[in-house]
């Protein structure tokens, strides 16, 4: 079982790293749509400091949507995923390695470069490090609900839009926790009830969100 | 006499059948609510609070109460239609969708129109509001997903599995006001309790809900009709039917 794991996340990271420019074009998303909002919204250090944490989570949510298209698409296109779902290794296990192969690709830089991002919003230190923990929490469990859109909608026409209308109502509560636990850490305040939750969350969905994507997949595939 | 239980499961035989119940639930609902608006405005005292604007509650509490109960009992007919891979529970799911969308607008909109005089605001991004926001955005979840999917069934079983990821938002709306501290106000009518408000108030709004539940019926046994039209459009029971003299 471990060897499955393995093998599909090995291979699905070296695909990555062959076309790295995919991955790399989900990290520039990310920081510029973060650096979009000062522009918009002016300069006010401490407007920027009070919408640091929601906007900062905004583009890590849409940054991670919009990678979610390369999650099963090219290996519909060339078969392979019809070959992995008729394989006998248990989907929801190739659903997982999938899915960890996604977010060590696409979900773990936005967690590394969030401090930068936070700097530019002079967003205190306490709050870093809150951030930090929470898109660590949460980009993971971005991922694992991303995998039951992007399952549902695998060859639909119009399916990358399609994505965004089913996956961003289910990542709301993911949002409004992680920025939650930033705000109350900027303020002063403890953040861990906040995480909990976020934790809490990411359990249920390592739990429950692989069965479901891979009931989506069989679904697609017939 | 043995039962079959499953008689009405086909679209040949539940068509009729839906065709013969739709006049009595829009009856119901007709009666019901012409006496739950007279209830509502002419027997329900003014508030001593709100004064007349509370009004509004025996349109937007029914309104949301059958937003969520429709959902459930949406998710509900998906999950049969995947556990028993029938067509007709889907076409019913599909059927559902749009009456329980209308009403999730109506208990958002209704909502603002009560917000502005009493809480000063039109939209307050609070915990129930929010998920009841969520909700709508459900809804047209699984309507557009339906519709992107050309395989009926394949749409079908698609949209099932999106209902039923989406079920977990409604015990979320429902004990958003006892688990967050939020401005809309808490629970008045519970089951261990005695009601929070006048009789007349609480009976209204149960009048009023059950009006709007007979509405949905009816609403969702007509659209249903339509779909098993459309989608068993190649049968010869179709057929048939047009060629009835009407």
């Amino acid at each position: 079982m471990m060897q499955t794991l393995r093998y599909v996340v090995s291979r699905d990271v070296l695909l990555a790293m062959r076309r790295r420019a995919d991955v790399a074009t989900t990290l520039f998303f990310f920081v510029i749509v973060a650096s979009l909002f000062p522009l918009g919204v002016g300069p006010d250090p401490k407007l920027l400091r009070t919408m640091a944490p929601g906007i900062v989570w905004v583009a890590a949510l849409l940054a991670s949507m919009l990678s979610l298209g390369r999650l099963f698409a090219e290996d519909y296109a060339d078969g392979s995923l019809e070959q992995l779902v008729l394989a006998p290794e248990p989907l929801t296990l190739v659903v997982i390695g999938k899915v960890v192969a996604h977010w060590l690709v696409s979900g773990l830089p936005l967690v590394l470069i969030s401090p930068v991002i936070a700097l530019q919003f002079d967003l205190p230190r306490e709050a870093i490090v809150t951030l930090l923990l929470a898109l660590l929490l949460g980009t993971p469990l971005l991922s694992l609900i991303g995998a039951i859109g992007a399952a549902l909608t695998v060859g639909v026409r119009g399916g990358g839009v399609l994505v965004s209308l089913l996956v961003l109502p289910l990542y709301i509560p993911v949002l409004i926790f992680g920025a939650g636990a930033v705000d109350a850490s900027a303020i002063g305040m403890d953040a861990s009830g906040h995480l909990s939750i976020l934790g809490a969350l990411l359990l249920l969905g390592m739990v429950l969100a692989p069965w479901a994507t891979a009931a989506a997949l069989r679904i697609s595939l017939e | 006499m043995k039962l079959n239980w499953f008689k009405y499961a086909s679209p040949v035989t539940f068509y009729p059948l839906a065709g013969k119940l739709i006049p009595w639930f829009a009856l119901a609902a007709a009666i019901l609510t012409v006496a739950g608006l007279y209830l509502s405005f002419f027997v329900a005292p003014t508030d001593f609070q709100q004064g007349e604007s509370y009004r509004i509650i025996f349109i937007h509490v029914p309104a949301a109460w059958m937003s969520m109960f429709i959902y459930i009992v949406m998710a509900g007919w998906a999950a049969a239609g995947l556990a028993f891979n029938t067509r007709l529970s889907s076409m019913m799911a599909s059927a559902l969708a749009p009456t329980g969308a209308l009403f999730t607008f109506i208990a958002l909109w209704t909502g603002a129109l009560w917000g502005k005089p009493t809480w000063g605001a039109w939209w307050v991004w609070d915990a129930r509001l929010t998920s009841e926001l969520i909700l709508l955005f459900l809804y047209m979840g699984f309507l557009a997903l339906h519709a992107a999917i050309d395989d009926p069934r394949r749409a079908d079983r698609a949209s099932a599995v999106l209902a039923l990821v989406g079920v977990v938002n409604v015990p979320i709306i429902y004990f958003s006001v006892k688990w967050w501290n939020t401005l809309h106000q808490g629970a008045s009518v519970s089951m261990t309790m005695a009601p929070k408000m006048a009789a007349t108030m609480l009976l209204g709004m149960l009048i009023m809900a059950l009006a709007c539940w007979m509405y949905s019926i009816a609403a969702a046994l007509a659209r249903v009709r339509c779909i098993i039209l459309e989608r068993e459009q190649q049968a010869e029971w179709v057929a048939n039917l047009a060629k009835e003299p009407t």
